[in-house]
C-alpha cells in the first residue's frame, strides 16, 4: 500500500513541477545555473570514469581473446560496441546517480527542513515547479552531451591502454572501431541517457521535497534518492534495450 | 484585517487546534503566544495557507482565504510577508539575490527599480554592504534582518512572524522587535507575531491572543496581562521568578 502512496505522490508532484513557471526570464536564469551545477560541473568526473572503463574494457577483451585465432581487431569493436550500447549511457547514469543525485536530494532536502521551500510557497510561488522544472531540464539537454563526451573519451582510454599494454596495434584499434559500425547505436545511447536524466533528476527531487525532520533525515532522503534512481536505471535500461533494439 | 473563525486542525486525529477564533488588526502588532505544543506554529502556518485547516475560516480582509481557488490564493500570498523562526534565506543566493527574488517573480520594474528597492528594504532594517553576502556569513541577527528586508520587498498588507527572536541574545532581540513594531506602523501593516518571549510581548504587543491546549484562551492588552485573573495565562506568565518579581 505504501508503495502504491508513493507512486501516486511521486505522479501528483510531477503534475507541480511541470506547470507553467511564474516568470520565464527567472525560469530561464535557474535553469542556465542548474547546466553549470548538474551539468558542466559533472563533466571531469565522466571524463575520469569513462577513460578508466574504455582503458578496463579493452584490457579484459583483450586477455579474453587472446586465442590467435580472434583477430586483434575484436578487441576495439568490442570496446566500441560495449561503451556505445551500454556503459557510456548506463554507468555513467548510475555515476550520476550518485554525484548529482545525491545533490539534488540533500540541497531540496535542506531547503525543505529551513523553510526555504515554504518561503517561497509564501510569496505564492509554486516552489515545485520553480526548483524543480530548471534542473529537469538542464539534466535532459546535458545528459547526451555528456554521454557523447564518454564514448569518445572511452575510446581513446581503450586506445591508450591497447598501446601501453601492446595487446592491440594503433592500426587494428582503428580498424575495429571503423568496422561493422551501426549508426543507429548512437541515437540509441542517446535517447536511454535522455530518460535516465529525468528519472535520476524527479526521483531525487521528489525524496528531497518531502524530506521531513532533520539533518539525519535530510540523509536518508539523500540515500534513498541514490538508491531508487540506481535500481529505476537499471530497470529502464531493461526495458529501453527490449523496446528499442529487439 | 484578518480574522480566523472557528478554525479547527487535527493531524493523524489529534487535534492541534479546536475552534480558534481571533481577530489580527492592522497597524497594530498582533502578538499569538503560548506553551510550546499549544498550536500556535500551527495557527500561524494555517493562517498563510501552510496547513488546510480542518474546518472554519480565515479571512483577508472578508475574503475567505480556504475557499480560494490556486491563482486566487497566489495574489493574496503576494500581499503576504513572513518571516521564518530561523529565516528561511536562500542559502544558495546572496541576499541582493534574495530580495531580489519576489521583486523578479512579480513586479515588471527594471533592474535599476529592483535594485533601489533592495536598498531601501535594506536601508530600513540598518543593513548596509550586505548585499553580495551569502546568507551563512551573516550573523543569525543580521539574518534575520536580511529576512525582514525580503518579506517588505513587495510592500505587504500582511507581515507574519515565526518566533523572530529565536536563537538571538536579548539586545539584538530587542532590536528585532522594535524593527516589526516599527515597520507595522509606518507601513500601515497586520502584523502577525509568533512568540513565547515575555520580553517582546511586554515591549512591542499591541494585542495579545493566548493559545492553550489548541484553544483560544485568553485576549487583551498588555496593559491588562500582568494583572490577568485567568489561571492557565497566570501558570504560563509567571513560570519564572523574573517574572513574578515584575509583577510584585
Amino acid at each position: 500500500m505504501k508503495f502504491f502512496e508513493q507512486l501516486g505522490r511521486y505522479f501528483i508532484f510531477i503534475t507541480q513541477v511541470f506547470r507553467k513557471p511564474e516568470k520565464s526570464a527567472v525560469w530561464f536564469r535557474q535553469f542556465v545555473r542548474e547546466l553549470q551545477t548538474l551539468g558542466v560541473n559533472s563533466v571531469g568526473i565522466v571524463i575520469l570514469v569513462s577513460i578508466f572503463i574504455g582503458a578496463a574494457i579493452t584490457i579484459q577483451t583483450a586477455y579474453n581473446m587472446d586465442n590467435p585465432l580472434y583477430p586483434r581487431y575484436l578487441v576495439s569493436l568490442t570496446t566500441r560496441d560495449t561503451l556505445l550500447l551500454e556503459f557510456s549511457s548506463t554507468i555513467i547514469a548510475l555515476i550520476l546517480a550518485g554525484k548529482v543525485g545525491s545533490n539534488i536530494a540533500s540541497e531540496i532536502g535542506t531547503m525543505r527542513i529551513t523553510e526555504q521551500i515554504d518561503a517561497l510557497e509564501i510569496m505564492g510561488v509554486n516552489s515545485a515547479s520553480f526548483i524543480v522544472s530548471p534542473k529537469v531540464f538542464a539534466l535532459v539537454i546535458f545528459m547526451p552531451v555528456l554521454v557523447i563526451i564518454s564514448i569518445f573519451v572511452g575510446i581513446i582510454g581503450g586506445w591508450v591502454s591497447a598501446i601501453l599494454s601492446g595487446v592491440v596495434t594503433t592500426k587494428d584499434f582503428v580498424y575495429g572501431i571503423q568496422l561493422e559500425f551501426k549508426p543507429f547505436y548512437i541515437p540509441y545511447s542517446l535517447i536511454k541517457s535522455v530518460v535516465y536524466a529525468y528519472i535520476i533528476v524527479t526521483v531525487s527531487a521528489f525524496h528531497g521535497y518531502y524530506a521531513k525532520g532533520g539533518a539525519l533525515d535530510v540523509g536518508k532522503s539523500s540515500t534513498k534518492a541514490v538508491v531508487h534512481s540506481s535500481i529505476l536505471v537499471l530497470l529502464f535500461d531493461l526495458l529501453l534495450t527490449q523496446l528499442i533494439l529487439s | 484585517m484578518i480574522s480566523v473563525k472557528n478554525v479547527s486542525k487535527s493531524f493523524e486525529n489529534k487535534a492541534v487546534l479546536n475552534n480558534v477564533s481571533a481577530d489580527f488588526e492592522p497597524a497594530k502588532v498582533n502578538m499569538i503566544i503560548g506553551k510550546s505544543g499549544s498550536g500556535k506554529t500551527v495557527l500561524l502556518k494555517s493562517l498563510v495557507g501552510l496547513h488546510e485547516i480542518d474546518s472554519g475560516a480565515i479571512l483577508f480582509s472578508g475574503i475567505d482565504f480556504c475557499s480560494l481557488k490556486v491563482k486566487e490564493k497566489a495574489k493574496i500570498r503576494r500581499e503576504v510577508g513572513m518571516l521564518f523562526q530561523g529565516g528561511a534565506l536562500f542559502d544558495s543566493a546572496t541576499i541582493l539575490e534574495n530580495i531580489l527574488y519576489p521583486l523578479d517573480l512579480f513586479t515588471n520594474k527594471t533592474y535599476r527599480e529592483k535594485y533601489q528597492r533592495v536598498k531601501f528594504c535594506l536601508d530600513r532594517v540598518n543593513l548596509q554592504g550586505v548585499e553580495k553576502l551569502y546568507p551563512a556569513e551573516l550573523s543569525g541577527g543580521m539574518q534575520k534582518r536580511a529576512a525582514i528586508a525580503r518579506a517588505i520587498a513587495l510592500n505587504p498588507k500582511y507581515l507574519f512572524c515565526d518566533e523572530p527572536n529565536s536563537g538571538l541574545d536579548p539586545q539584538t532581540a530587542i532590536v528585532i522587535d522594535k524593527l516589526i513594531q516599527e515597520i507595522t506602523y509606518e507601513f500601515n501593516i497586520t502584523t502577525v507575531v509568533n512568540t513565547h518571549d515575555m520580553n517582546s510581548v511586554l515591549e512591542s504587543s499591541d494585542n495579545i491572543n493566548f493559545i492553550h491546549q489548541g484553544k483560544s484562551w485568553w485576549y487583551g492588552h498588555k496593559e491588562e496581562l500582568l494583572n490577568t485573573d485567568n489561571e492557565e495565562l497566570k501558570q504560563f506568565l509567571f513560570s519564572s521568578e523574573v517574572m513574578r518579581r515584575i509583577k510584585r
